[in-house]
């Protein structure tokens, strides 16, 4: 017969207390339960038997898992009971990606970066270009007032947006999160929208209940998402009870959109056309800020620690978890062969304008932050800046018949 | 260390899917009282029910069949999680009651004639079951080790086989280019799965570690490893000669169940619910017997549907299971799998086929075929 667990009669608040209490107390792991079957399957399949074959594998797990870290950290759980093998399914099921070199694990609680840390921390350095979850703390920094020259020049720049993702402390993420846990989550972040006033006041759309003229509306205004398809994240189970407990929250001047359990807990947009970039960041800033109060207020805060900054499923993601970002025209520049190069230089990377998977089309592209871990988001916003301004002065030289220089590369924590 | 858990406490209510828009056998069953009474338990090797229905909470309905639902995690999901699986196999299986019993046989000289179908109408014939390999989980929850374990002990009894079973092993993960285009060509080839009912029970993780094809030298016995159950087992031939298919299938079977057992691992078996298998709806037998069929003017005929489940048989697009008839050619196999056995469930499909022909010809020559339809079997 099963083997019981003992449920622990938690409320939310000493799981809060216990998470923020530090990621030493949990950095062992719990180990999994020693009944007879168990104990059983240890011996017939020591971690050999178990480990996966990547050898045609190219993302940066399988570049750092080894036999020894496997044998090490198998039988460990989470206390939420997820298991390394859990976190590496996507990695193993998708070999690789034409376009990038993809993360292949995902976290499935805060704990996963401490329980798996053996293996997390190799990933995150190949990652986020030599960051040291160990030694190193993550700045975080929201005072949007920092910014400088935040105002594009609109004939180039199409559109701007920046967001992030913020988790809920004491619930699991959406790789591991129970139906009820996912539940929870709503509420949570609902309650909190609700309470936003004047320009971020708006209202909630549940993916489930959503009207058919809402729905276009939302498609129309290019705010919907739907369920994933990208086998990265159905591999790791983030589609499960789909529609269930999934919603997109804006405010009524559609600036300022949350989406609610996809990939993370939530994912919070700011965006505008035009050039604006200073404040499509205020903005940003101010409702996340007011969005964070309002959790505190119910007792909820956001999962955050001194190493890892921001915590969200994706390791690629942590820290800043930002993409600060341009919708911007670049005919002649990106047609130069020095254009990977300085945008490589400048940390900035192209993506085509319907986001992560897809090819640009035609001379319009999506600049973005590659960086997300390591700098403040005051930091990586005003990369963006400086970087695209530099972008649109060499598209303007290019016009002019002038010549362009590649820039002086931006400093890395690797040397 | 403790064993401890760090749920939150969670009431039934929040955690019962929503299935208000759902059409599948768990839908119909899956009840709060049911949940509520099982949400906590699990199976010797840490199957939940979460687990067991998960894909009926990805999948609310499929447009050609009534989907099952659920599917299970090892030979003990069906015992500890009862409650909900003997409701949706007595719906599934014609009403088969919890205390009822399943009869096997798999001598073929018991089976009547079945060796003359018209091959002018009838263009193959085939026959397939699974089998779960005692001691191993079940697909959806199987290890990377286990599924090697199963694999490794597979090829090593198919690879012993000689006669008219003298066979080769694919592993999909290590096939040349040239042996997979043979593969395709001849129709053995199986593909990562693609559909959400499969992907969604866990059923594709680490694809294609430990998945192959054997096939014997004849290519009219082929078995599958490690796709949808832990062995699926195939004899087929084209032409009308059910008899040759299902003599072949029932030999070759016993072969191979001789020496599973000979490593202390023999078949899933249990005499309630005979053969088990991942999903519930193969249970029993687990054996589909089906002909590829020319019917174009039955199939068109207005009681063509009734015909055949009086006849106990259902169709299927050539196919497969989720795919739509081409040419007035068929897929005709038998409905049941539990609660009758595999000579029975082959005597209805060669029965019921030798009258849909000789239907189908006498609506070639503009005759009735009212008086020749029969009575629910």
């Amino acid at each position: 017969m099963a083997a019981p667990f003992t449920r622990m009669m938690s409320g939310r608040n000493s799981a809060v207390l216990l998470a923020s209490l530090g990621a030493g107390t949990l950095a062992s792991g719990y180990l999994l339960t020693d009944s007879t079957a168990a104990a059983e399957r240890k011996r017939l399949y020591p971690p050999s038997a178990d480990f996966p074959d990547l050898r045609k594998h190219n993302n940066c797990m399988a570049s750092a898992l080894t036999p020894a870290i496997y044998a090490r950290l198998r039988d460990k759980i989470t206390p939420n009971n997820w298991t390394l093998d859990q976190c590496i399914q996507t990695g193993v099921d998708n070999p690789g990606h034409p376009f990038i070199k993809t993360v292949g694990m995902v976290a499935g609680d805060e704990e996963s970066y401490e329980v798996f840390a053996e293996l997390f921390d190799p990933v995150i350095k190949d990652r986020h270009n030599g960051y040291d979850p160990r030694s190193m703390k993550h700045p975080t920094d929201l005072d949007s007032s920092k910014i400088t020259s935040g105002m594009f020049d609109e004939r180039y720049v199409l559109s701007s947006r920046v967001r992030t993702g913020r988790s809920i402390r004491g619930l699991s993420l959406p790789p591991a999160c129970t139906r009820s846990e996912r539940r929870e989550v709503e509420r949570v972040a609902v309650t909190a929208l609700s309470g936003l006033k004047g320009d971020l006041s708006g209202r909630y759309y549940s993916l489930g209940e959503m009207t058919e003229r809402e729905q276009q509306q939302l498609i129309d205004d290019h705010f919907l998402f739907d369920k994933p398809v990208s086998p990265l994240l159905t591999c790791a189970f983030m589609a499960r009870d789909w529609p269930d407990a999934r919603g997109i929250w804006h405010n009524n001047e559609k600036n300022f959109l949350i989406w609610i359990n996809e990939e993370d807990h939530t994912r919070i947009i700011s965006m505008e056309k035009g050039g604006n970039m200073k404040r499509v960041f205020e903005r940003f800033c101010r409702g996340l800020k007011q969005v964070e109060q309002l959790i505190h207020e119910r007792g909820w805060e956001f999962m955050w620690n001194e190493r890892l900054g921001y915590i969200l499923t994706c390791p690629s993601n942590l820290g800043t978890g930002l993409r600060a970002g341009v919708h911007v025209r670049l005919p002649l520049l990106s047609k130069d062969p020095r254009f990977p190069k300085i945008l490589d230089n400048l940390r900035l990377q192209k993506r085509g304008t319907g986001g992560v998977d897809t090819a640009a089309t035609g001379n319009t592209f999506d600049i973005s932050n590659n960086d997300r871990l390591g700098k403040s988001e005051v930091e990586l916003v005003q990369l963006v800046i400086d970087g695209v301004n530099y972008l649109i002065e060499c598209e303007k030289r290019l016009e002019r018949g002038q010549d362009i220089k590649i820039p002086s590369p931006i400093a890395q924590f690797r040397k | 260390m403790t064993e401890t858990c760090q749920y939150l406490n969670f009431k039934t209510e929040e955690e019962f899917p929503d299935l208000s828009k759902h059409n599948n056998h768990m839908a119909k069953v899956l009840t709060k009282e049911i949940y509520g009474k099982l949400r906590d338990k699990q199976t010797p090797s840490g199957f939940t029910l979460d687990d067991v229905i998960q894909t009926g909470v990805d999948n609310p309905g499929h447009p050609f069949i009534m989907t099952v639902g659920c599917v299970a995690g090892d030979e003990e999901s069906y015992e500890v999680f009862k409650e909900l699986f003997d409701p949706i196999i007595s719906d599934r299986h014609g009403g088969y009651k919890p205390t009822d019993k399943h009869k096997t046989d798999l001598n073929f000289e018991n089976l009547k004639g079945g060796d003359d179908l018209d091959p002018n109408y009838v263009l193959s014939s085939r026959v397939r079951t699974g089998r779960s390999v005692k001691g191993y989980t079940l697909p959806p929850h199987t290890s990377r080790g286990e599924r090697r374990a199963i694999e490794k002990l597979s090829v090593e009894a198919l690879t012993s086989l000689d006669g008219e079973f003298k066979g080769k092993y694919y592993p999909l993960k290590s096939m040349t280019d040239a042996e997979q285009e043979q593969l395709i060509s001849d129709h053995f080839l199986f593909d990562k799965p693609v559909s959400p009912l499969l992907t969604c029970a866990g059923m594709a993780r680490d694809w294609p570690d430990a998945r192959g094809i054997w096939h014997n030298d004849n290519k009219t016995f082929l078995v599958w490893v490690n796709e949808e159950d832990h062995l699926r087992v195939i004899s087929m031939q084209k032409g009308g000669n059910m008899r040759e298919v299902f003599r072949r299938f029932c030999v070759g079977l016993q072969k191979i169940e001789e020496i599973f057992k000979k490593h202390n691992h023999g078949f899933m078996w249990n005499e309630h619910i005979g053969y088990v298998l991942t999903c519930p709806s193969n249970l029993g037998t687990g054996l589909r017997g089906g002909v590829h069929v020319k019917l174009p003017k039955l199939s068109t005929h207005a009681k063509f549907e009734e015909i055949l489940t009086r006849l106990r048989l259902q169709k299927r697009g050539t196919g497969g299971v989720d795919t739509a008839s081409v040419g007035g050619v068929f897929d005709i196999s038998n409905a049941d799998r539990l609660g009758s056995s595999e000579v029975q469930q082959v005597q209805l499909v060669v029965d019921g086929v030798k009258l849909m022909v000789e239907m189908e010809k006498k609506l070639e020559k503009g005759e009735a075929i009212d008086s020749m339809i029969p009575a629910q079997k």
